[in-house]
């Protein structure tokens, strides 16, 4: 079976390094950290990644208060990922645009912000519960939020997917274009954790939450001295659509999806398998129809924590020790872990080397661990990749064994 | 306690949970409803704060009595004055 060849036209995103690509991007070259110290409720000033961008600049103050965060996030990157791509919404179908958000959790933070007033100020008496709640912490609230507030009327919904999320909305948007259930699909992931200090707190209590003096310093992949993750927020969504409908419409194509894999390490809650996410890497490569030594690319998943950054290292190794082509960064490493949205920013912050064939660096990297060492490493500064940059490999997996595999394609027509 | 101040009490609501909305020339006559833009959500979140800033219950049967500022000042001096003097 023929599938259709689907692009990316538009890319709307908020980080802890800018709100627009351009700027995120900068920012990775130059080597600039986003991370900074951020007030949690119980735990005091922690290392996080912070978003900042203009909430009223695509909503109304009302719509702020009664929505989520994370809503408020989607909505800014789906406005900025359409007027990116060209799109004007009352020349298309509203009812042909599909919305696709990979999320890590939802609802954690509206529903300890309830619970935590109600100890605080109202003696638990659950008449002050807020009518509010179940509307904010539906799993499918930032996917709809955005779709109230652009009346889009065709379909959404959020993809559950711990850490692999941001990979696995753009990957159900594709499929749902390869199935015809949707002509554009506004697709990636998002993530509010920041505000929830069970999140920070879960991860303390299993050691894997990162402390460091500088906070600018605490997000450290494959270093020594690396000792767990930084917590982000933030939110990356693409414009995607069949390729013969964005040439025709003259659209600016920033890539194409070559390849993907989802796959289950079927092992452990929290611990990685790096036979599993070696597994999940081929069998990308093999959708994708390239070989290792053809991916000039891999956009790593390592979150700083002692295990899991050694894990995936052998996966990487194993798959492209041979490559002789294949660098390797890290963007965790800049501006801490976003969670459900880290894979869609991670691939949005490398995307550009498409066209300038610059290849941005691992943050703080000062002594690696040699469990760590890999061929092709980018530590210290960026490097301008030899021959350029044509496919880029992304890696992001999370809890409960769940690996995402994505493959973008520079676009030549 | 009197009615202005009670009108004033729920514009104040009004403005945290409408804040794009402009009260300067909200008629007190008229229905909430047909000059600004509120919906049922709205409604309840006028209750919401009305027990939790002033410890005052809206049984949901009488919800309507809070469709105008006329109307809202009428049902709920009684039950200021109540609570002023429990």
């Amino acid at each position: 079976m023929q599938l259709d060849r689907i692009v990316i036209s538009g890319i709307g995103l908020t980080s802890p390094l800018g709100n627009d690509l351009g700027t995120f991007r900068q920012n990775l070259l130059e080597g600039n950290s986003g991370v900074s110290r951020f007030p949690v409720r119980n735990m005091g000033d922690l290392p996080a990644g912070v978003c900042d961008f203009e909430q009223t600049k695509h909503q109304k103050r009302k719509e702020i208060r009664i929505g989520t965060r994370a809503g408020s996030i989607a909505i800014y990157c789906a406005h900025e990922a359409l007027h990116d791509s060209g799109l004007e919404l009352d020349n298309i179908d509203r009812s042909r645009v599909g919305v696709y958000l990979g999320i890590t959790e939802h609802g954690n933070v509206e529903t300890e912000t309830e619970v935590c007033q109600l100890f605080d100020h109202y003696d638990e008496e659950v008449k002050y519960w807020s009518h509010h709640h179940n509307p904010r912490t539906v799993a499918n609230n930032p996917a709809g939020e955005i779709t109230i507030n652009l009346g889009l009327t065709g379909p959404h919904y959020t993809v559950g997917a711990a850490c692999a999320a941001g990979n696995a909305g753009i990957i159900q948007g594709v499929q749902m274009l390869r199935l015809g259930e949707c002509d554009y699909a506004l697709a990636g992931g998002v993530s509010e954790s920041i505000r929830a200090y069970g999140i920070f707190a879960g991860f303390k209590s299993q050691g894997a939450l990162a402390d460091h003096e500088d906070p600018t310093k605490a997000s450290r992949p494959f270093d020594t001295g690396r000792n767990g993750i930084v917590v982000s927020e933030g939110g990356c969504i693409y414009v995607l659509e069949r390729l013969q409908d964005a040439q025709a419409r003259g659209a600016k194509i920033y890539a194409e999806i070559l390849g993907y894999r989802i796959n289950s390490d079927g092992t452990d809650y929290v611990l990685p398998n790096p036979e599993r996410q070696e597994e999940c890497i081929r069998q990308a490569l093999d959708n994708a129809g390239i070989t290792p030594d053809q991916v000039d690319l891999v956009s790593s998943h390592a979150t700083s924590t002692p295990q899991g950054d050694e894990q995936e290292c052998k996966a990487i190794r194993n798959v492209f020790g041979d490559s002789g082509n294949t660098l390797v960064n890290n963007t965790k490493s800049f501006i801490g872990h976003s969670m459900g949205a880290a894979g869609a920013i991670e691939l949005a912050g490398n995307i550009p080397s498409f066209e300038d064939g610059q290849v941005h660096a691992t943050l703080n990297l000062d002594n690696l661990d040699p469990a760590c060492a890999l061929p092709g490493l980018v530590s210290g500064h960026a490097v301008a990749k030899e021959g350029g940059v044509n496919v880029i490999l992304n890696n992001s997996f999370g809890m409960l064994g769940i690996n995402s595999v994505l493959i973008l394609k520079k676009f030549e027509g | 306690m009197n009615k202005d101040k009670i009108k004033q009490i729920v514009l104040d609501i009004i403005a945290e949970i409408a804040p794009d909305e402009v009260l300067t020339d909200v008629k007190p006559e008229i229905r909430l409803r047909d000059q600004l833009d509120l919906d049922s959500m709205d409604f309840l979140d006028i209750v919401m704060e009305l027990r939790k800033q002033h410890g005052i219950d809206v049984p949901e049967g009488e919800y309507r009595e809070l469709e105008s500022l006329d109307s809202c000042a009428n049902y709920l001096l009684p039950k200021f004055e109540t609570g002023a003097t429990a």
